[in-house]
């Protein structure tokens, strides 16, 4: 198994270059979200082992909210973040993606500040990285070539299925199943259909996988007869703070709403980027921290593949502290409109969205931390809008694939190879077709 | 709980006017504002108050976002309405958002977008014969100095019948009038009961909150409307006002039909099968999965045997395709894949532990996406038969006038439109949108969404290719429907 990781690259832009970065942004798309997959500075289509990409010019418009609580706000340099999924080693990547693109790279990040002509880019890169807290990753372990595959895969068997319609839809499920078994093995064996072998997994990534997976839990136990002393206390002071917590949530400029709108919905999975402040104190922090890292062992250990509590929609999704512990970014990248993603979350796991977000600054009241919230709809979503930022650049390595055609593709594959099917087995595949 | 003042609301909400079989939409400009205030004031609009001997003419209006500005209303109220009524239906990201590009696009509409946005529409509603006389009578002098017409929608009467030849309009929301229900977080049975939020402005809708609408100051202006209910010291300027959605969608009546033969290879009782599974009901309106035995809370009693019943029995839509017209409309979901869940099922179900089957728990829950369908056709009947025979020259377009109620645009029409009718993505299938609605537009990646597949019982589904495209959008526009107060309003001097 190919384990998945990220890597993220903030830096300040230098002020005078903002225009000219975002003109160089611009240069790689054919117009608002519609990346060039082959465009000069980075052409991402040319790496194989790269699942999602943007560029994302953090001009955070809500730094303002921090006066709700007395407090001034502070100026914060304007950040250029680079992001990315990928199959295996993120610094092995990066440093394929410099061979490539380094040029490219190097033109995009001259726009910011440290970065000069003789600089390394690797060594800036690993500089200026930005560790997400929480990553959640819809399928560990399926690569792209996997699901270029899978995808080519569907297509032949499709193809044969209708070719062949008037022979093969009288057929019980497991004659099928068998029919089409045949058939894709000599599809493979003529080089037509490829479906490639699961690389081993690196030991390394098995130990520290392992660790992480024992160490979180065992941290826990260790820690309990302080955390159970202080849970009281905790609980209290939370208490306290959601029932004063003032709610920030005036409707979304119109035309910051109508610029988000039209870098959407030219793909069947779009970008999402949101960004704030976190609520000032102690207790919000490590609620924070606990939260994410508690969704991130979830994410990792716990969950179904291809499943975030009950969303099947999420391909790829990050928490990251932007320099400093004050604010916070949310990236992901999910299927369908920003408004089906908004009623799945608050409908489906409105109380994990509840423990992760309401330690932002202006969040809808919660209790319990997980309760309410977000059901106050109309101050959640103009909340979202508000704080959501357009990501100037985002590639996605399979345009057209829904995270569940990826499900649905790699399910008909895990079926066919199965060699002696069950009746009920080949019933549910079938429908899969 | 505060209780509906029926004579402020407009009577399109509470009924359909269905003895009225006359109707006519006039979509206009305002060309003096004075002039249309004035004729507003004395305008006769029907109130949802139920009359005995109903009514035989009826009015209704409604106005654009524009439409709202020319008649002085201020930047800060209009900023108070959504974002989406604000923007307006024809905007270049919302139609590519709904689907309407290709020959859907706004560029290619007769109303409703560059430049061609009605500022108001007023809607007349008549008992056979009645509707001309009716019309004439309002369009008085004050009318001509304050309207230009963009263009006057006729309709005709089908007698409960779309274009395409099957029976429409059989199944809508039933309204919480009184305010009684208690939602609750987890509504874990369909119900066909909907909030009245969900489609009066200012009332508590399915989540037990207020939607988004425009407060003003209680001044001498705005003393006659009423409080609203969540902000007392201001007035509830869209207190039982609600959103229209409209669209001119032209059906072609014989490329539906003929392409039904070709595919049944001239079986009248195939194509009309095939015809059936795509709408999701027969032509008489009958279900396509068994009516159940158990009743679905808020279904009229005279509508059981059409309508007492869930997707639930077919989950591998083997009766009723995932695809078709009426379950990709309203797929009768509630908010949880289970009934009976006891507490520790819910937790598991909820942390993603549930069924592992691939089609379960694919769509969201219905009762946030409902919307009222006050809709009429218009053109000629053409039966099915007639519609095989080639077209006379000139032949007047058919098609529905689709007009839907709603308070959150966003939230019920556009989630409609998107996320179940035009996302080639819906439930689990894929290549196809709405077989009836559908613009058959390639996506990237997607070169094909012309499919429609009718899944099996065990057996390989049957796929039908190379839908042409049989519904194009000819205009729309999206409306604020005022109450009679706010009505009043807009309209003092």
């Amino acid at each position: 198994m190919t384990p998945q990781s990220n890597f993220m690259v903030v830096a300040p832009i230098i002020p005078e270059r903002e225009t000219e970065l975002r003109q160089l942004l611009d240069s790689m798309n054919h117009g608002p979200g519609q990346v060039d997959p082959n465009n000069a500075l980075l052409p991402f289509a040319e790496f194989e082992t790269l699942h999602f990409a943007r560029f994302v010019i953090l001009d955070d418009k809500t730094t303002e909210d921090v006066r709700v609580y007395g407090l001034s706000p502070r100026t914060y340099p304007l950040y250029l973040a680079f992001l990315g999924d990928v199959d295996g080693d993120a610094n092995a990547f990066l440093g394929k993606l410099i061979k490539r693109a380094g040029k490219g790279l190097g033109k995009i990040f001259s726009c910011c500040q440290g970065f000069a002509a003789d600089t390394d880019l690797f060594e800036w890169m690993k500089q200026h990285e930005a560790p997400a807290i929480a990553v959640y990753v819809n399928w560990r372990g399926r690569t792209v070539r996997q699901i270029r595959e899978e995808a080519a895969l569907y297509d032949a068997l499709e193809n044969y299925v209708d070719r062949n319609y008037a022979t093969l839809h009288g057929l019980r499920p497991r004659e099928l199943h068998d029919k089409l078994r045949t058939f894709v093995n000599a599809e493979q064996s003529a080089g037509r259909v490829t479906l490639s072998k699961e690389d081993p997994t690196p030991i390394r990534w098995q130990i520290k996988n392992l660790l992480h997976m024992i160490g979180f839990p065992l941290l826990g136990v260790l820690l309990s007869p302080l955390l159970l002393v202080a849970a009281p206390f905790y609980i209290f002071a939370l208490r306290r703070l959601e029932k004063s917590d003032p709610e920030v949530s005036p409707t979304a400029d119109q035309k910051h709403s109508e610029n988000l709108s039209s870098f959407e919905d030219h793909d069947v999975t779009n970008q999402f980027s949101a960004m704030g402040s976190l609520k000032p104190g102690l207790v919000r922090l490590l609620t924070t921290s606990l939260v994410l890292k508690t969704v991130n062992y979830g994410a990792r250990h716990i969950t179904r593949p291809g499943r975030l509590g009950r969303i099947r929609s999420i391909h790829f999704a990050r928490w990251v502290f932007v320099a400093g512990r004050e604010r916070m970014i949310f990236c992901s990248n999910y299927d369908g409109s920003v408004e089906s993603y908004m009623d799945d979350f608050i409908n489906k796991t409105g109380f994990g969205l509840n423990a992760s977000f309401s330690n932002g600054i202006g969040y809808p009241r919660t209790n319990w931390l997980v309760r309410d919230g977000c059901i106050d709809e109309r101050n959640y979503k103009e909340y979202l809008r508000r704080h959501t930022l357009p990501s100037q650049v985002w590639y996605k390595a399979y345009p057209g694939l829904s995270a569940g055609d990826l499900e649905k593709n790699t399910r008909i594959r895990q079926g066919l190879e199965i060699s002696s099917i069950t009746d009920e087995q080949a019933r549910e595949w079938v429908t899969l077709l | 709980m505060s209780e509906v003042d029926y004579a402020d609301v407009q009577g399109l909400v509470r009924f359909g006017y269905g003895h009225m079989t006359s109707a006519s939409y006039a979509l206009v400009r305002v060309k003096n504002a004075a002039a249309a205030k004035a004729w507003l004031r004395s305008a006769p609009i029907t109130t949802a108050v139920a009359q005995k001997p109903p009514p035989e003419t009826a009015m209704n209006i409604a106005f654009t976002a524009p439409g709202l500005r020319t008649l002085g209303v201020p930047e800060s109220i209009i900023a108070g309405f959504s974002h989406e009524f604000r923007g307006g239906l024809g905007q270049e990201s919302r139609a590519r958002q709904l689907g309407d590009v290709g020959k859907n696009a706004p560029s290619n509409w007769t109303w409703g977008s560059y430049g061609r946005e009605p500022d108001a529409m007023i809607m007349f509603f008549a008992e056979q014969g009645q509707l001309d006389p009716f019309i004439q009578r309002t369009r008085d002098q004050n009318w001509s100095e304050a309207f230009e017409e963009i263009t006057s929608l006729g309709t005709s009467n089908l007698d409960g019948d779309e274009p395409f030849g099957f029976a429409d309009g059989i199944s809508q929301p039933q309204i919480d009038w009184e305010q009684q229900l208690e939602k609750p977080r987890i509504q874990l049975g369909y119900t066909n009961i909907s909030a009245l939020g969900e489609f009066l402005l200012g009332y508590r809708n399915e989540y037990g909150k207020i939607t988004d609408r425009p407060l003003v100051e209680s001044d001498a202006a705005a003393a006659e409307l009423l409080n609203a209910e969540d902000a007392t010291a201001k007035k509830d300027l869209a207190r039982n006002g609600s959103y229209l959605v409209m669209r001119q969608l032209e059906q072609d009546v014989r490329g539906f039909w003929k392409f039904l033969h070709e595919q049944a290879e001239g079986n009248v009782a195939d194509a009309e099968q095939l015809g059936a599974k795509m709408v999701g009901r027969t032509r008489a309106g009958d279900s396509l999965v068994p009516i159940q035995s158990e009743s679905i809370p808020g279904t009229d009693p005279r509508t059981v045997t059409q309508n007492q019943f869930t997707y639930e029995s077919d989950p591998v839509g083997a009766r009723c395709p995932f695809g078709a017209h009426v379950r990709r409309t309203n797929p009768r979901t509630s908010d949880f894949p289970e009934r009976r869940p006891n507490a520790l099922r819910k937790l598991m179900i909820m942390l993603g532990f549930g069924p592992k089957g691939f089609y379960n728990d694919l769509t969201s829950s219905v009762r946030f996406h409902r919307i009222l369908r006050r809709g009429r056709e218009y053109g000629s009947e053409l039966l099915p038969k007639e519609a095989l025979q080639a077209a006379p020259p000139n032949e007047s377009p058919r098609g529905l006038h689709f007009i839907c109620l709603n308070a959150n645009i966003s939230r019920q029409f556009e989630f409609l439109q998107n996320a179940w009718i035009t996302n080639t993505k819906f439930s689990g299938i894929t290549g196809e949108s709405d077989p009836l609605l559908g613009n058959r537009e390639s996506i990237p990646g997607c070169p094909v969404t012309g499919n429609f597949t009718i899944p099996g019982d065990g057996t390989l589904r049957r796929r039908v290719s190379g839908l042409p495209q049989f519904v194009t959008v000819r205009g729309g526009a999206y409306f604020f429907l005022p109450s009679l107060r706010a009505l009043r309003y807009f309209a003092r001097a």
